[in-house]
């Protein structure tokens, strides 16, 4: 039984500039323990697929318009918001990007761990304070700390009392976005590293957003690759790092500036991510594939399952396997 | 030995805060060979940014001095300094806010032309920005276009347009590819090397990602909390880092290949505070290996083996060298 099954997930946000296709029919599903790593640039819709499992995006302009999203087979979506509000934080929580901002500046940090304990496990003030520091204790803030305010704080720790606030109730799903980005590298490896343990130790499910590749070889099981609102490639970390097979992907791990530093050009995807009120016709990447003919500006490729557990969205799949050498593949 | 194009001897840039004198760059010296690229890594307060303003006169120096071409920039004002600023340029870290949000791009990259009385006439003018235009890749049809129209790489295109206005010999990059995303990275980097290979262009550049600064530098340098821990040649550095937090800048660096499992080693703690440093290596509560004597005298820059320099008491004992 899969904790998580999201189908067909189609969010838009109806603005008045026009219709912004945000997430296009998105389906995946995950099963306990695992880690899911969601790859993709800016725009990609990410952020909007793990605010949309929150049922947080904005409405309006936000709308989910179809899918369904079955966590412990229950479809949150059909869930009236009280009922979510039980949910969130406690059965399913999220760590955003920027510590800076997650946090209430004028709210003492232990107070804010405290404050979804006693909203989820019915104890009382005291006994919440307890757990919260307990928990600030976990994620490597010592006690002492905990009457102290966000501005108190360096990034590093900041997000660390974001860390603690999400997994103070022991959610079985968590869900981070881009939970390092805004941190130096040697914090960054902190942090991870604390995250994975803690992932360990409460048996947490984790649905981590980043762009970064190296993040996902070292945290993840499976991937996801987004392009434009869809996932364009989706399989095991194996899969992804060395079956590399749509053309989107290759040409990220082609973007990468090389661990040798022998090669002296990079080679860019070229063109820019489409406008996502007015996507191209036809496969999303179809500009900027280099691979492209004239079916791929027509038809949609549908999802394709290439190997167990390996799926790609693309119509030239076989041929590209037979005109790429391997060795480009997955440095 | 090619000409050195740029020599900074100890060069201090304090700022005066209300907890005391914030020690930005505290005494850094380095040279940059014409044409080639200088890296400077570090994480977020280390002072890379002040240090490279500091080197083009953005700010004024504490202490030290800036050689360029051979000649003394440091204390340049008025005129000379603004004649320097031709061949002393800058791109910055965020497109977003180095550029003014109601001058389209035409404007924006004619505005250095214009100080500098470059173009006599419209017409010298309209032939020079679009000149420019085409040399960063960005379409005629875009001049009248303003910079909330454009993404990011577009938008750092158009100030690499402006840095390039005036023909610099040399150029900061402050960061100018963190805020974009991989595959634009990717574009903007060729770019940036292309126009090092045409133009002959010196660069610094400024950058706390360690796999883009690998690829673009020669020599790298790097800092911690406003001074210089360890220069070298990039090859050399990632080779054999010699200095406990190169090692463990390195060491943190996740890498996109499932097969290599890098050795960990974590720094533990956080960049404390560079105002008012205590005497004693500034690395010395984060570092591993460090001693008594560490937290008591400052470590000097030493080259331990040819070309590379590093400011660390331990480090020969720690390397076997």
């Amino acid at each position: 039984m899969s904790l998580l099954e999201v189908k067909d997930l189609t969010i838009h946000y109806l603005t008045d500039d026009g219709d912004v296709s945000a997430v296009n029919g998105i389906s995946f599903s995950m099963e306990k323990g695992d880690t899911l790593g969601l790859v993709g640039e800016t725009g990609a819709g990410k952020s909007t697929t793990a605010l949309g499992i929150m049922r947080l995006v904005p409405n309006p302009p936000g709308k989910i318009l179809r899918g369904e999203i079955l966590f412990d087979e229950e479809d949150l979506l059909a869930k009236p918001e009280a009922e979510m509000r039980k949910i969130r934080g406690n059965k399913i929580s999220m760590i955003f990007q920027d510590p800076m901002t997650a946090l209430n500046p004028v709210m003492r940090v232990d107070e804010q761990v405290a404050e979804v304990v006693k909203r989820h496990s019915g104890l009382n003030k005291s006994d919440s304070l307890r757990r919260a520091l307990d928990m600030l204790q976990t994620v490597g803030i010592p006690p002492e700390r905990g009457g102290d305010y966000p501005h108190q704080f360096s990034g590093g720790m900041k997000q660390r009392v974001v860390i603690a606030i999400a997994l103070a109730c022991t959610p079985q799903l968590l869900i981070a976005d881009e939970p390092t980005t805004a941190l130096d590298v040697t914090i960054q490896a902190q942090v991870l590293d604390m995250m994975n343990d803690l992932k360990q130790e409460f048996g947490t499910s984790m649905i981590l957003i980043t762009h970064d590749l190296g993040i996902v070889a070292e945290t993840c099981d499976k991937v996801a690759i987004m392009y434009a609102g869809k996932i364009v490639e989706y399989g095991s970390l194996r899969d992804i790092f060395k079956q590399t097979a749509h053309p989107y992907t290759i040409g990220l791990f082609n973007s990468l500036p090389p661990a040798s530093s022998d090669v002296k050009r990079l080679k860019p995807i070229p063109g820019l991510m489409p406008d996502p009120t007015d996507l191209p016709t036809g496969c999303s990447f179809h500009p900027r594939c280099p691979f492209c003919q004239e079916l791929c500006t027509e038809k949609a490729p549908e999802d394709k399952i290439i190997s167990p557990g390996h799926s790609i969205r693309c119509h030239f799949y076989q041929e590209l396997k037979e005109k790429r050498p391997v060795a480009e593949v997955g440095k | 030995m090619s000409e050195m194009l740029l020599e900074v001897r100890g060069l201090k840039k304090y700022f005066r805060t209300p907890g005391g004198m914030l020690h930005a760059v505290d005494d850094v010296s380095f040279t940059i060979e014409a044409g080639k690229t200088l890296g400077i890594v570090g994480e977020s307060g280390c002072g890379k940014s002040t240090l490279g303003r500091t080197v083009l006169g953005m700010l004024d120096a504490t202490e030290g001095e800036i050689y360029f071409e051979g000649r003394d920039i440091t204390q340049l004002r008025g005129h000379g300094k603004k004649a320097l600023h031709r061949d002393m340029q800058i791109i910055f870290q965020d497109p977003y806010s180095s550029l003014n949000p109601r001058q389209c791009v035409f404007d924006l990259i004619a505005v250095p032309l214009k100080v500098y009385r470059e173009c006599h006439g419209k017409d010298a003018l309209h032939r020079r920005v679009t000149g420019l235009m085409e040399t960063v890749g960005l379409a005629k049809r875009l001049a009248y276009a303003y910079p909330h129209e454009l993404d990011g790489g577009r938008r750092q295109r158009v100030g690499i347009a402006r840095a390039l206005a005036l023909n610099p010999k040399f150029i900061v990059c402050d960061e100018p590819v963190s805020a974009l995303d991989v595959s634009i990275q990717a574009q903007v980097l060729n770019l940036l090397q292309d126009l090092q290979d045409e133009k002959g262009l010196t660069y610094i550049f400024v950058t706390h990602d360690l796999s883009v600064v690998r690829h673009i530098s020669d020599d790298i340098l790097v800092m911690y909390l406003g001074i210089a821990v360890e220069k070298s040649n990039t090859k050399e550095l990632f080779k054999k880092p010699l200095h406990p937090y190169t090692k463990g800048i390195l060491a943190a660096i996740p890498v996109p290949d499932i097969d290599v499992k890098r050795e960990r080693v974590l720094l533990c703690g956080e960049l404390t505070s560079p105002i008012e440093p205590k005497p004693g290596c500034r690395f010395a509560n984060r570092c591993p290996h460090s001693e008594q004597a560490c937290r008591l005298e400052e470590p000097v820059m030493e080259e331990l083996l040819p070309g590379h320099f590093v400011a660390c008491r331990r480090a020969r004992d720690l390397n076997g060298i």
